[in-house]
């Protein structure tokens, strides 16, 4: 099962855990990605390049299941403007074993913040400002190569 | 030659326009070049392109290096660091 997306609606974790679950295997793994409120960051609007995102992040469902056993991984990412604790990206993988699934999940967010082409901007006190992408998540992609 | 060029997030707000279509002089035959030639257009895209280490580019779709070489009708993409996740 592969179930990528891109999407202005929220999602519901535990509908796309228990689609994962429903695979029959013995593990299921996830990452919930939210906007977090710190220095007062009131709602993020991330804006992505069409068709584009789609074909990165179909690519790394590939990658993910040539380098793990995988009965499924779900992708899904939110675009446009998210309040705080919003939910903003899904990450979930089955398979029979735990690393599979562990492994896999960490490799697909962290290889996702570098590789997927969206931009987050943040609103501080009414005012719109762009993220700068962080060296962590450049060193956190790069230990997956 | 024809190419697409389409810019995001802040390389977008430096430009002014989302997208543009641009006959490129047959002497321009890297992305790099091409870099440099649409720096002189305006005040704004002069301004996009001045940091080419906070500059990334995508050809056809695919995250590719500024000594890339341009062909005809290609859809090339200028965009800073990305951040989602």
């Amino acid at each position: 099962m592969r179930d990528i997306r891109v999407q202005t609606a929220d999602f519901d974790p535990a509908t796309e855990l228990a689609r994962l679950e429903a695979l029959d295997v013995g593990a299921v793994a996830s990452f919930t990605g939210l906007v977090r409120g710190d220095d007062g960051v009131a709602a993020l609007t991330l804006e992505h390049y069409p068709g584009m995102t789609e074909k990165v992040l179909r690519a790394l469902g590939d990658e993910a299941a040539s380098r793990w056993a995988l009965a499924g991984v779900s992708l899904i990412h939110r675009v446009g403007r998210l309040g705080r604790g919003a939910r903003i990206v899904f990450v979930g993988t089955a398979s029979a074993h735990r690393a599979d699934a562990l492994e896999s999940c960490a490799f697909l967010i962290d290889r996702l913040k570098t590789d997927a082409p969206f931009w987050k901007s943040e609103e501080v006190g009414g005012a719109p400002r762009w993220v700068a992408a962080r060296d962590g998540d450049q060193e956190a992609a790069d230990r997956w190569r | 030659m024809p190419v697409q060029i389409l810019y995001f997030a802040k390389v977008r707000e430096e430009v002014g326009v989302a997208t543009e279509a641009v006959d490129v002089p047959a002497s321009i035959a890297t992305i790099s070049e091409l870099a440099d030639w649409l720096a002189c257009r305006s005040a704004g895209h002069a301004q996009a392109f001045a940091n080419r280490e906070h500059l990334r580019v995508a050809a056809d779709q695919v995250m590719v290096t500024f000594d890339t070489p341009l062909s005809d009708g290609m859809e090339i993409a200028f965009f800073p660091p990305v951040t989602g996740g």
